[in-house]
């Protein structure tokens, strides 16, 4: 088959999954927030199959509520929306563009299976993968500053500062969270990550890479601006942060980017800690069978570890903005280059398999 | 009054431990009993003498307690009652009660729950009871007249048997 078809069916299908598992993650925090706060959350719209006569649906999953990402786009769509007079037009549009397409366009390089009919499952399978993910994923940064600024009121625009302050300080213990990782395995191509780890063990098996996948789990929560680091948002501090000014669709795209980059973190966490589309007894190489099942432990592991961030935020209290920056740069950094230390000396002393 | 901060020891300045228990507990509450009910299909029980919505009731015999007097209408602040007594016919069974309500009508819309009519009532005829959520499509609707009301309120046994004596 023609490369080009295959590219283009693989990029209409990852975005397709993807933006069908941000619509339903956000049912899910819904729902698992109401079950933490002992309340039912959302049951009452299902998929509806049929209208009656009587103006009554056959619906399924009504008591789940599956139907209710549908009609929550539904309305995101048909809600005016509102352009104050006040923001800067272009900017203001290009906010939320910004921070959705880096989003989606980190997962050219995430392998999210292992081959399919002899296709690898990775869009880009480039060799600086890991730099590539980070640079894309810290363009987001520019849509929530850009969105603050262009509102041109006080609250958003605080929400893009912190939002800015926050993604840059803790951009730096991401990166520096995943060295030791690289370390081990020798190369920066993610593909090429999760290779190792279906020949040793996942990489989160080994005592030393547990520091950095503390740290890398506690960034990607401030890098996706979700609790406890949601500052950009806090509604009590901020009236709703950098999105305020934003209505319908707009702030639609800024709610779907923080799933989406959530999602997009706990992937790149199971790709690079917990084994990507590996798992123990199910075999590496193989027909078809095996390579969908391949995509559907990755899919597994990423809804998973997206469940968790939703488990968190709806536990951990906020935290003040000193706090943040102090643990940023005070604890998380010198932790971060101490897990380079430790791993370096792992590898000197014949620890780490390589 | 001087209240001690006593620094946080090592495990308390991991944060993990206590973050750790607090998930705990949160997981915890994803199974327990909810507390909130779904709405129109569930309705919440309410508690005895919850004070909601006037209602007229029947004593044990089925005779309507409510004799007419017009207290009710006469106290009630934003004037929702309006009363059409009639004196009971000459063969009647409760001749010696001499008057009950030909119609007994309150409007819903005007009603505003205060209880006055319950607290004036010297027949104790007039309750404010159970029925919480009053809803209607038009204004016709909300006036809800003797025999709504009556079915409302039932029968509330009462020991004192005040004309049975008389």
């Amino acid at each position: 088959m023609d490369p080009i078809l295959i590219h283009l069916i693989k990029i209409v299908g990852v975005v397709g999954v993807l933006l069908f598992i941000c619509a339903y993650i956000v049912l899910a925090e819904r729902r698992i927030c109401a079950f933490i706060q002992d309340r039912l959350g959302p049951n009452r719209v299902g998929i509806p199959l049929w209208i009656r006569k009587d103006g009554s649906a056959i619906q399924i999953g009504a008591r789940w509520a599956l139907g209710q990402p549908i009609i929550d786009a539904l309305k995101a769509i048909f809600k005016e929306d509102f352009v104050p007079g006040h923001v800067n037009k272009f900017y203001f549009w290009l906010g939320p563009m910004l921070v959705m397409a880096p989003a989606l366009m980190v997962w050219a390089a995430i392998p999210f299976g292992s081959t399919l009919c002899g296709v690898p499952m990775i869009i880009a399978d480039v060799n600086v993968g890991i730099l590539l993910v980070f640079a894309l994923a810290s363009l987001g940064v520019y849509g929530i500053v850009l969105g603050g600024w262009a509102s041109n009121s006080k609250y958003p625009f605080l929400g893009g500062i912190r939002g800015s302050a926050q993604l840059i300080s803790y951009e730096l213990c991401l990166g520096l969270s995943v060295i030791p990782l690289f370390m081990q395995v020798g190369s920066l191509r993610l593909t090429e990550v999760v290779r190792w780890q279906t020949e040793h063990l996942w990489l989160v098996c080994y005592p030393w890479n547990w520091l950095p996948a503390i740290i890398y789990v506690a960034s990607s929560f401030a890098e996706t601006n979700r609790a406890p680091f949601d500052l950009p948002e806090a509604e009590q501090e901020l009236a709703g942060g950098y999105n305020t000014e934003y209505s319908s669709m707009k702030f639609a795209m800024f709610f779907l980017a923080e799933y989406a980059n959530m999602i997009t973190a706990s992937a790149l966490m199971v790709v690079l800690f917990l084994g990507g589309w590996h798992l123990p007894f199910v075999p590496v190489s193989g027909g078809i069978a095996v390579g969908v099942a391949h995509i559907c432990i990755f899919l597994a592991k990423v809804c998973a570890l997206a469940l968790v961030f939703i488990w968190v935020r709806w536990t951990v209290p906020r935290v003040r903005y000193d706090q943040l920056m102090g643990l940023g740069w005070k604890v998380f950094l010198p932790l971060a280059l101490a897990g380079v230390l430790i791993t370096g000396l792992a590898i000197v002393a014949g620890w780490s398999p390589s | 009054m001087k209240i001690e901060r006593k620094p946080l020891t090592l495990w308390e300045r991991l944060y993990l431990p206590a973050i750790i228990s607090g998930m705990m507990l949160t997981f915890s509450h994803l199974f327990r009993k909810k507390v909130t009910l779904r709405y129109p299909e569930e309705k919440p029980e309410m508690p005895p003498g919850y004070r909601g919505q006037p209602v007229l009731v029947k004593d044990d015999e089925g005779r309507v307690k409510c004799v007419a007097c017009q207290l009710c209408e006469f106290v009630c602040p934003p004037r929702a009652i309006r009363i059409k007594p009639m004196a009971y016919p000459e063969n009647a069974k409760y001749k010696k009660v001499e008057k009950t309500p030909e119609e007994f009508e309150i409007d819903m819309i005007r009603c505003i729950f205060c209880g006055y009519c319950e607290e004036v009532c010297p027949e104790r005829a007039i309750f404010l009871r159970g029925p919480y959520s009053v809803t209607g499509l038009s204004r016709k609707d909300m006036v809800f007249n003797k025999e709504k009301l009556l079915e409302l309120g039932g029968t509330l046994p009462d020991p004192i048997k005040k004309w049975r004596k008389k």
